[in-house]
């Protein structure tokens, strides 16, 4: 139904866009005036008043239309004295029986009508839907041919009506943003309803189990969060102990040493690293790192696990090493050649301008770039599921089994869950603390980078 | 007759396959003014750059023939770049202080090349060569505030300071005053003068009016090639070349 009325939609703009063509020159050749703007623009005008009002038509039937008329059939269900109805499956039956009459048999006869009903709704709704299109289409070309005249200047109305669109579009993203805030923090008030916050941010027992059936004899959860910050943080520190050398070196041997063709080359081939999907990282990690971690371990008297914070926070280091290492090269390269010229000229040798005057002069954007690749790597997920391993040890220990906000968010969220329970609610609380300090990071990098951006350019 | 300071004898530059300088041959006198002349792009900064090996910083670019500062050869592989530069200061187009302090900017040159033992002696240093370049005064009182805080002239006379703070014994200036009001410039020109006494100057410029006050020796250059040098003075009253006589009566450039 739906397909069909896009391609009643595009016919009508199609014929808004040639009627106002032909309308607004048949005008101008009756008054003998020449239009204000081009014929286009007005056809344009026509066709926007054609295309806005039917797809606001069009998308509030797709949101609203099954609601409505699910509601109409419940509200008309002739409900038996004494008998539990769930409301949900007494809909899905409903829906069953209308799409497909050969699923009546053996039905009650109150669900067979309120099937035929939802059948005649959804017709009405039909044909209205397309009647209302075709009205709202004739009605906008209506309105809009009226201003088909030489002296109105469509090309200014259209210029703001794409502003209005760019606007619009804009904002899809800034709000869907807003509502995903909200949505974390109504959800992690649900949490904090049942944990207290106190419980969350300050003790160090994670035991996120509760009893699934009345009666079991399972312990109380617990949910003390400390041991999954205190792995988030370990694995990120291995990470970045990996990242900043590798790819600040690269970034200096990139910007001050390579010749213009080796750049040219190893920059996209860097670029690619980061293009490497996390996953692929994590077999990586728990492939290859993982074991060869392990006997190392052995290998010096410490008892390492199968999988350890090492590994993967080595594995996740790599992957981070292209965003430090492209940041920190485009800040080391838009400090100005004349400083570097200044510097040499008083006889310095490259090493001594690099040290003492480029890389503090490049300080804060490379600062900026450390600070992104930090929120990138404790945001990170997929390889921290595979390679880090999923108890909540609290341990400085690197050779050892240790858990993140990312790889708990996962285990509970993982299953078969209506989410009314502290466990999976966990999710929320957890994401939120994620949110939180990745946002954070993200404005002071920003920051910083902007502040130096403005002292150079 | 003094001594040569800077002897150069048939120098060809390219950048990739274009010629940039033509056989250029000059004799530099110690502790004169030497200024360059010519229209843009016909190579006067691009020999300067030449003198303390600063062409080097550009990959494609290719140098031959023969300089000699103090009697050594310095386009050659095994010339010792490090010192030629801390015996040859340079000063820029525009002025680049380093976004250290203005004590710190000054202080650089003796640190990296080890010239100091103390801080007592490194900071005389620092005032001595402020004072030089005439900035002491100005800016005494804050030391510690950036460079980069100073006005163009000041600016300017704070990257003569660092470049002095070296002891050098030539000064390359690369229109020094391009970026400049006449006060600033006018100022820097005094400086020139005064500096004159203990360094040998080369000086690149676009105004024939500053050519003409502050320098003794004026080579014009003209399409890559040297076309006159001599005495200021003869330049601009009486040159040999009408190719020159047309550029400094305004004719073209």
């Amino acid at each position: 139904m739906f397909f069909w009325s896009l391609v009643l939609i595009a016919v009508g703009i199609f014929s808004s866009f040639i009627y106002g063509r032909s309308r607004i020159k048949l005008n101008s050749k009756k008054q003998g005036t020449k239009s204000k703007s081009l014929p286009n623009y007005y056809a344009q005008y026509v066709l926007m008043w054609c295309l806005f009002p039917a797809l606001i038509v069009y998308f509030s039937w797709a949101i609203f239309q099954e609601q409505i008329i699910q509601n109409i059939v419940i509200s008309n269900f002739e409900f038996i004295e004494g008998a539990v109805y769930n409301e949900g499956l007494l809909l899905a039956e409903i829906r069953n029986v209308s799409n497909n009459p050969s699923f009546a048999d053996g039905k009650s006869i109150e669900i067979i009508n309120a099937a035929s009903h939802y059948s005649s709704l959804r017709q009405i709704s039909q044909i209205s839907f397309y009647t209302s299109i075709i009205i709202i289409m004739l009605l906008g070309a209506l309105y809009a041919s009226q201003k088909l005249k030489p002296e109105f200047h469509a090309q200014h109305t259209i210029e703001k009506y794409i502003q209005y669109i760019l606007i619009f579009c804009s904002s899809v993203a800034i709000f869907t943003t807003i509502g995903i805030v909200f949505s974390l923090i109504f959800e992690s008030l649900r949490f904090f309803a049942e944990v207290s916050i106190f419980e969350f941010l300050f003790s160090t027992e994670w035991y996120p189990f509760i009893p699934i059936r009345e009666g079991q004899t399972a312990a109380e959860g617990s949910f003390g969060a400390v041991p999954i910050f205190a792995g988030t943080f370990l694995v990120m520190v291995v990470a970045m102990c990996v990242a900043v050398p590798l790819g600040l070196l690269t970034a200096i041997y990139l910007a001050e040493y390579a010749s213009q063709r080796v750049r040219k080359i190893v920059k996209p081939l860097l670029e690619i690293l980061a293009g490497i999907p996390t996953i692929v990282y994590g077999f990586f990690a728990f492939v290859s790192v993982a074991p060869f971690v392990k006997a190392f371990g052995q290998s010096i008297g410490i008892d390492a696990s199968p999988t350890s914070a090492l590994a993967a926070g080595m594995v996740m280091g790599v992957m981070i090493i292209p965003f430090i290492s492209s940041l920190s090269d485009d800040v080391i390269n838009s400090v100005p050649q004349s400083l570097r010229e200044a510097s040499l000229g008083i006889g310095a040798n490259k090493a001594e301008t690099i040290k003492k005057v480029i890389l503090p002069a490049a300080l804060p954007g490379i600062v900026g770039a450390f600070l992104l690749a930090i929120s990138r790597a404790i945001g990170e997920t997929m390889i921290v599921v595979v390679a880090a391993g999923t108890a909540p040890n609290l341990t400085g220990n690197p050779f050892e089994n240790v858990t993140t906000v990312t790889v708990q968010i996962v285990v509970a969220l993982i299953g078969d869950q209506e989410f009314d329970n502290p466990r999976t609610l966990s999710a929320f609380a957890l994401g939120l603390v994620l949110f939180v300090i990745t946002l954070f990071l993200n404005i002071i990098a920003l920051q910083i980078v902007k502040r130096y951006r403005e002292r150079y350019e | 007759m003094s001594n040569s300071k800077i002897l150069a004898n048939g120098v060809d530059v390219y950048y990739g396959s274009k010629q940039a300088l033509f056989g250029i041959s000059m004799d530099i006198k110690e502790k004169e003014v030497t200024a360059l002349i010519g229209p843009s792009g016909c190579g006067k900064s691009t020999f300067l750059r030449c003198i303390n090996r600063m062409n080097d910083l550009i990959e494609i670019c290719k140098v031959s023939g023969s300089i000699k500062v103090d009697n050594e050869e310095i386009i050659s592989e095994k010339t010792d770049v490090v010192s030629l530069r801390s015996k040859i200061g340079m000063v820029f187009q525009k002025p680049n202080p380093f976004p250290k302090s203005i004590f710190d900017n000054v202080a650089y040159g003796p640190t990296i090349h080890g010239l100091v033992d103390s801080k007592n002696e490194l900071e005389e240093i620092v005032h001595s060569s402020l004072k030089k370049a005439g900035l002491f005064d100005e800016v005494k009182d804050r030391l510690n505030e950036p460079g980069t805080s100073l006005s163009g002239g000041q600016q300017q006379r704070l990257c003569i300071a660092r470049a002095i703070a070296v002891n050098p014994e030539i000064i390359l200036m690369d229109e020094p005053c391009s970026a400049l009001d006449p006060i600033a410039t006018a100022i820097i020109e005094e400086l020139i003068d005064e500096l004159r006494l203990n360094y040998t100057i080369i000086i690149v410029t676009h105004s024939m009016q500053q050519a003409a006050r502050v320098s003794q020796k004026t080579c014009f250059f003209h399409l890559g090639e040297l076309i006159e040098t001599g005495e200021t003075n003869k330049i601009f009253t009486n040159p040999d070349n009408t190719k020159t006589q047309d550029y400094i009566t305004g004719r073209f450039g």
